[in-house]
C-alpha cells in the first residue's frame, strides 16, 4: 500500500500534465449526431498500472538474466516484452472503427437518474470484448459489454438528472483494455443526446381546487368515480390496463372501459389555481395533478402562462402536459426533438 | 473493473499454476510439494463449496510457518533453490486471500516469474515447448481477467496463442540483437545453476558406482589432432593422495606459485578443446596429461597435476587445452612428496599392510611390486562388478582377501593401499575413462557412466606413472567403455542395456542436436553475439541498437496494420444495403440521420417534412430499397437504386 502512494507522488507530475491534456482534447470533442465511427486516430491509448507492474517485471526478468547468463530467461523476458508491445495494438485494434449512435433515452423526473442509451456498432468482422462505456475518468463506473462481429450492443450512461427541462449528455468515454489490460485505450465522443426530465412530483396532498378546475359540465359526485359507463373504441395513447380484455376475441378490435367520471368531467389543472407558491413549487404541485388525474382515468386539461393543453387523457396526453411542464420557460435547446 | 472472480476462471488459474509449477514440485523437498498441492486442492474446493476464506492470523502463521520450514531446509533463504522454494510457497499462499481480479493479475505476473525460476534449474531443449506452453496458458488467464464472467477457453486459447505467435519475432529479433554485457551483475548464489551429479573431492566404496546410473553428460570433446585410442582416454580429475580408513580425498589441493610440477614431454601432443558441463566445483578436466603452458585464463595446474580453475564451474565452459599422452611427471621427488604418498592409518587394514610388507622384502624392486599386484588382480577370480557386496571397517582387507568382487574405486583404493603398505608412494586420480564419439557432430561424448579411478605409483627415474587396476581385471572395460565389460545379468543401469544401433543412431542425433543448441543458443553471450553480428557488419553497440529498435519498430508496424485490417468494417453483404447506406450518408451531410429506433419508413417521412424539396427522390428511393431488400420484387434493380442514390446531389 505504502509502495503505491510512493508511486502516486512519483508519478504526479505525469497526472497532472495528462489531465492538462486530458482536458484540452476533451474541450475539442464535437457533439455530433451521430454516428461516430471511431477512428484509429480518435483512439487514444496509454499503460494501465498494471502494464508498468509488467515492464517493471520484465526489466527485473531482464536483469536475472544477464546476472544469471541465462539464454532461457532471455527468452522469456523477450517474449514477455514482445506480448506486452504486441497488446498495445491488440488493445488498440479491440476499440477501432467501432461505430458509436445515439440510443433511446426515456424520460425521468427530476430527482431521478436518467439513462442514455448508446449503440455501439461492430461493422467489422473481429469480435470485441470489454468495451466500457462510462463518463469520462468514471472507469469504475463503467458499464461492460462484447460485441461480435457485424453487431451490436447497447450499453447505457447513467447521469443524475436534478433540474427539469432538457439533460443534455455531455462527452463520454468508450474504453477498453481488453485483451491484457496492460494498456487502456479510449475514445471520447458526444452525441446530441438529451433527456427530457419532469419536474419533481410534489408529495401527495391538496386536490386541485374544484372551482377553478371544473368547467363544462357538473359533477355527478365523486362516488361515481369507479361507476362502469360503458365500453368506446380504442384510441392511441390509452393505457393498456383500460382495454377490455374480455371483449377482445368477440370483437376483434380492442375496447377500452369507461367510467362514469371519466365521462362527464373534465378537469383542469390551472397555474393560477397555486397561486400561492413559487414557480418551481407550482410545477411540482401540477405535475403530481397531472399524475393523480391520469391514474384516476380522468379527462384533464392544463393550463399555463401562454400555453393551454385541452382536456383529454391517455400516455401521449400525459407526455404532453409533463414535456409542457418540464420546458416551462426554460431557454428551448431541444436538439433531440 | 470487474471485482468478482468466477469459479471457472479460478479453477483455470489454479490449473495453469500447477502446470507452471509442476517441474518445481517434482524436485522440491516433499513437505513442500505436498504443502503447495494442499494450498492449491483447498482452494479449489473453497471455491466450490464457497467455504470462509481463513482469517488474518491463519494466513500469519502459515506464512511464519513456511518461512521457518524454508530455513530449516536450506539454512537460508537467499540461495537459488531456497528461493524457489520460497517463491512457490508464497505463490501457493497468496491463492488463501486470492478473492478478485487484481489479485490474479498478481498471480499471473507471480507465475511468468516463477517461469524464469525453471531455467535457472534447466535450459534444455524441451524447456522451449515447456516456455510457449506456460507462456500461452498465463496470458490465457490474463485475458479471461479482463472479462467479467468466464471466457470460453477455446477463444482465450486462441487468442493468447496468436499473440504469443505474433511476439516470437520480436523474441528472437530482441535475443539476436539485444546488447548482452558479460554477467554476473550482482554475483550469484552458491547454488547457482543445475544441481548435477558428478564427481566429488573425496572418494568412499560405492561412490563411483552410484554415479554409472547416471547418463548426465559431463563434458564433450572435439579433438584438432588425431585422437587417441579410447584406452588411453584417461581424463584426469581430482587427485586423491590422503586416506582415512575408508575415503580418499584431497586434503590441500597446492595450486600456489612454486608448486607446479615437473613435467617432461616425450611424445606427440593432442590439441582438443572440452565443452564443459556446469559440476559447481573448481576443477577442470584434461586428457592425461595437459601441458601447464597452455591452459585456460583462469585456470592453473595443481601440485599434483589437477586442473584447477579459479571459480567454480556453475555454467557450461569451453577452453581448448594441449595434452601428451606420453610424459614423465615429476621425475626428481620431494621428501615432502613421498612421505605424503606413503602415509597410512593405522590400525586399518592389517591383512593388506601385511601383505605389502612381504612384497617388499621378497621383491624389492617397486616395478616387481607393482606389476606383483597386477598379477595378483588378473590371476585371483577377482570380479568387475556394479553391484559390490558392502564392505565394513577394513574394507580393503576384505575386498582383497574375501569378497573380491568391486567396481573401478575398490580396485583403486585397495591397490594404492597395497603400493603405500610395500613403500610405494601412491594415489588415486578419479576422473573419466573413454568417450563415445558421435559421428554425426564428430566430437566425443563423456558422460558421468564413464567415471573412472585409477591409481598413479611413482617410481624412481619415471615419476607418476598411471596404473589402472581395473584394466587387469577387466581390460574390456578400458577397451570397450562400461557397457561392454559388465555381464548381462548384472543388471546394467537401463539405459545402457539393450541399445541397439537405430537407438544409437537417434541418441547419437539428440545429442547433436543438443551440443548445437548449447554451442548457439544457450551460448549466445557477449562473446558469441559480437562475432556473429559482426557478420552483417554491426560490431558496435550502436549499430546494434538501431538495427534492434528499426527491425522491432517494422515488426510492430507490420502487426499493427494486420490488426487494424482486421478491424476495418467489413464489406456490407447485401447490395441494396449498401446503396441504402450511401443514401443516408449523403443525407447526413444534411443533418439528417436515421435514428436508431426509426425505420427506412419512418426516417423518410421525417426527411419529407423537413425537406419536402427532397421528397420525390426519397420516396423513390425508399421504394427502390424496399423492394430489393424486403421483396423479391424483379422490376426494380439494385442498378436502378444505385443510379438513384448516385444521381442524388445534395
Amino acid at each position: 500500500m505504502r509502495l503505491w502512494l510512493v508511486f502516486k507522488i512519483l508519478l504526479h507530475p505525469l497526472r497532472a500534465a495528462q489531465d492538462r491534456i486530458d482536458a484540452w482534447v476533451m474541450a475539442r470533442v464535437k457533439r455530433q449526431p451521430g454516428p461516430i465511427d471511431i477512428g484509429r486516430k480518435r483512439v487514444y491509448i496509454l499503460p494501465t498500472r498494471f502494464g508498468y507492474g509488467f515492464a517493471l517485471l520484465a526489466f527485473v526478468m531482464l536483469l536475472g538474466a544477464m546476472n544469471y547468463s541465462n539464454s532461457m530467461a532471455f527468452m522469456l523476458t523477450f517474449l514477455l516484452a514482445g506480448i506486452g508491445l504486441i497488446n498495445m495494438h491488440h488493445t488498440h485494434a479491440n476499440l477501432a472503427h467501432l461505430r458509436l449512435q445515439a440510443g433511446t433515452c426515456e424520460p425521468v423526473f427530476a430527482g431521478e437518474t436518467a439513462h442514455f442509451q448508446v449503440r455501439v456498432d461492430n461493422p467489422s468482422t473481429a469480435p470485441r470484448y470489454s468495451l466500457a462505456l462510462s463518463w469520462p475518468k468514471q472507469d469504475e463506473h463503467a458499464q461492460l459489454g462484447d460485441v461480435s462481429a457485424r453487431d451490436s450492443v447497447t450499453l447505457t450512461l447513467s447521469q443524475p438528472a436534478s433540474r427539469r427541462g432538457w439533460l443534455r449528455a455531455g462527452v463520454f468515454s468508450l474504453a477498453t483494455e481488453y485483451p491484457l489490460g496492460l494498456f487502456h485505450a479510449w475514445t471520447w465522443a458526444e452525441l446530441e443526446m438529451s433527456c427530457l426530465v419532469y419536474p419533481r412530483p410534489a408529495p401527495a396532498g391538496p386536490q386541485p381546487p374544484a372551482s377553478a378546475g371544473y368547467g363544462g359540465l357538473s359533477s355527478s359526485g365523486r362516488s361515481g368515480q369507479d361507476e362502469f359507463a360503458g365500453l368506446r373504441s380504442y384510441q392511441r395513447g390509452d393505457t393498456l390496463h383500460s382495454i377490455h380484455w374480455k371483449s377482445l376475441p368477440k370483437l376483434r378490435t380492442p375496447m377500452v372501459k369507461q367510467f362514469a367520471e371519466t365521462l362527464d368531467q373534465e378537469l383542469w389543472l390551472d397555474w393560477s389555481a397555486v397561486s400561492a407558491l413559487d414557480t418551481e413549487a407550482r410545477l411540482s404541485q401540477l405535475t403530481r395533478w397531472v399524475l393523480d388525474a391520469e391514474a384516476g382515468q380522468r379527462n384533464y386539461g392544463l393550463r399555463l402562462p401562454g400555453q393551454t393543453l385541452a382536456p383529454s387523457h391517455g400516455a401521449a396526453h400525459r407526455f404532453a402536459c409533463l414535456k409542457a411542464l418540464a420546458l416551462f420557460q426554460t431557454p428551448d435547446h431541444d436538439d433531440a426533438a | 473493473m470487474n471485482e468478482y472472480l468466477p469459479l471457472l476462471t479460478l479453477w483455470r488459474l489454479l490449473g495453469v499454476l500447477a502446470l507452471t509449477m509442476s517441474p518445481h514440485l517434482l524436485r522440491l523437498p516433499v513437505w513442500v510439494s505436498l504443502l503447495i498441492t494442499a494450498l492449491l486442492s483447498w482452494r479449489a474446493l473453497s471455491a466450490y463449496h464457497q467455504w470462509p476464506m481463513p482469517r488474518m492470523p491463519l494466513k500469519v502463521v502459515l506464512t511464519l510457518l513456511a518461512g521457518g520450514g524454508i530455513v530449516a531446509q536450506y539454512g537460508s533463504v537467499s540461495g537459488q533453490q531456497a528461493g524457489t522454494a520460497l517463491l512457490c510457497l508464497m505463490a501457493a499462499l497468496k491463492l488463501l486471500e486470492l478473492k478478485a481480479r487484481r489479485d490474479v493479475m498478481v498471480m499471473v505476473f507471480l507465475m511468468y516469474f516463477l517461469l524464469l525460476t525453471h531455467f535457472l534449474v534447466s535450459q534444455e531443449i524441451w524447456t522451449v515447448a515447456f516456455l510457449l506452453i506456460c507462456a500461452v496458458a498465463i496470458t490465457a488467464i490474463l485475458i479471461e481477467c479482463q472479462h467479467r464472467g468466464a471466457l470460453s477457453p477455446r477463444l482465450t486459447l486462441r487468442k493468447s496463442g496468436i499473440m504469443v505467435a505474433q511476439a516470437l519475432p520480436l523474441m528472437i529479433v530482441m535475443f539476436v540483437l539485444f546488447p548482452r554485457i558479460p554477467g554476473p551483475l550482482w554475483g550469484l548464489p552458491a547454488d547457482a545453476g543445475a544441481a548435477r551429479s558428478g564427481l566429488s573431492d573425496t572418494m568412499s566404496p560405492g561412490d563411483i558406482s552410484s554415479l554409472i546410473e547416471s547418463d548426465e553428460i559431463a563434458f564433450r570433446v572435439r579433438f584438432d589432432t588425431a585422437p587417441p585410442a579410447n584406452s588411453a582416454m584417461y581424463w584426469r580429475g581430482p587427485v586423491l593422495d590422503h586416506f582415512d580408513g575408508r575415503t580418499w580425498e584431497n586434503a590441500f589441493p597446492i595450486t600456489a606459485a612454486g608448486y607446479e610440477p615437473e613435467i617432461e614431454r616425450l611424445g606427440q601432443r593432442v590439441v582438443y578443446e572440452i565443452t564443459l558441463e556446469p559440476h559447481r566445483m573448481r576443477w577442470l578436466f584434461g586428457l592425461d596429461l595437459p601441458r601447464r603452458d597452455h591452459l585456460p585464463g583462469d585456470a592453473i595446474m595443481s601440485r599434483e597435476a589437477q586442473l584447477m580453475a579459479t571459480k567454480s564451474v556453475i555454467e557450461r565452459r569451453r577452453y581448448s587445452l594441449v595434452s601428451d599422452t606420453d610424459y614423465r611427471l615429476q621425475p626428481t621427488a620431494t621428501e615432502r612428496m613421498v612421505r605424503r604418498n606413503l602415509a597410512l592409518p593405522a590400525k586399518f587394514n592389517p591383512q593388506t599392510l601385511e601383505l605389502g610388507r612381504r612384497w617388499r622384502q621378497s621383491l624389492g624392486n617397486d616395478a616387481r611390486i607393482v606389476d606383483a599386484a597386477l598379477r595378483m588382480f588378473r590371476e585371483q577370480p577377482f570380479v568387475y562388478t556394479l553391484r559390490p557386496p558392502p564392505l565394513g571397517r577394513n574394507s580393503a582387507d576384505e575386498f582383497l582377501f574375501t569378497t573380491r568382487r568391486g567396481f573401478c574405486e575398490h580396485y583403486a583404493s585397495a591397490f594404492t593401499l597395497l603400493m603405500r603398505a610395500a613403500d610405494v608412494p601412491a594415489r588415486v586420480v578419479t576422473g573419466y575413462q573413454g568417450g563415445q564419439l558421435n559421428e554425426i557432430g564428430g566430437y566425443y561424448v563423456v558422460r558421468q557412466s564413464d567415471a573412472h579411478a585409477w591409481s598413479e605409483v611413482w617410481l624412481s627415474g619415471r615419476g607418476w606413472v598411471r596404473v589402472d587396476p581395473t584394466a587387469a581385471v577387466a581390460p574390456e572395460r578400458i577397451e570397450r567403455g562400461i557397457e561392454g565389460s559388465i555381464s548381462a545379468g548384472e543388471g546394467l543401469p537401463g539405459y545402457l542395456s539393450n541399445r541397439t544401433r537405430l537407438r544409437f543412431y537417434f541418441e547419437a542425433r539428440w545429442d547433436w542436436i543438443n551440443a548445437r543448441w548449447n554451442a548457439m543458443v544457450l551460448a549466445y553471450g557477449p562473446e558469441l553475439q559480437q562475432q556473429f553480428l559482426s557478420r552483417f557488419g554491426l560490431d558496435d553497440l550502436r549499430s546494434m541498437i538501431l538495427a534492434l529498435t528499426v527491425i522491432v519498430t517494422l515488426a510492430m508496424a507490420a502487426v499493427g496494420l494486420v490488426l487494424l485490417r482486421q478491424s476495418l468494417p467489413a464489406p456490407i453483404r447485401d447490395p441494396a444495403l449498401r446503396e441504402w447506406r450511401r443514401f443516408t450518408r449523403k443525407l447526413g451531410k444534411l443533418g439528417l440521420v436515421q435514428r436508431t429506433d426509426e425505420g427506412p419508413r419512418d426516417f423518410i417521412n421525417r426527411v419529407n417534412e423537413l425537406h419536402p424539396d427532397l421528397s420525390e427522390r426519397a420516396n423513390r428511393i425508399l421504394m427502390l430499397y424496399l423492394n430489393n431488400r424486403y421483396l423479391d420484387n424483379r422490376d426494380a434493380t439494385v442498378a436502378d437504386l444505385r443510379q438513384a442514390v448516385s444521381a442524388l446531389r445534395l
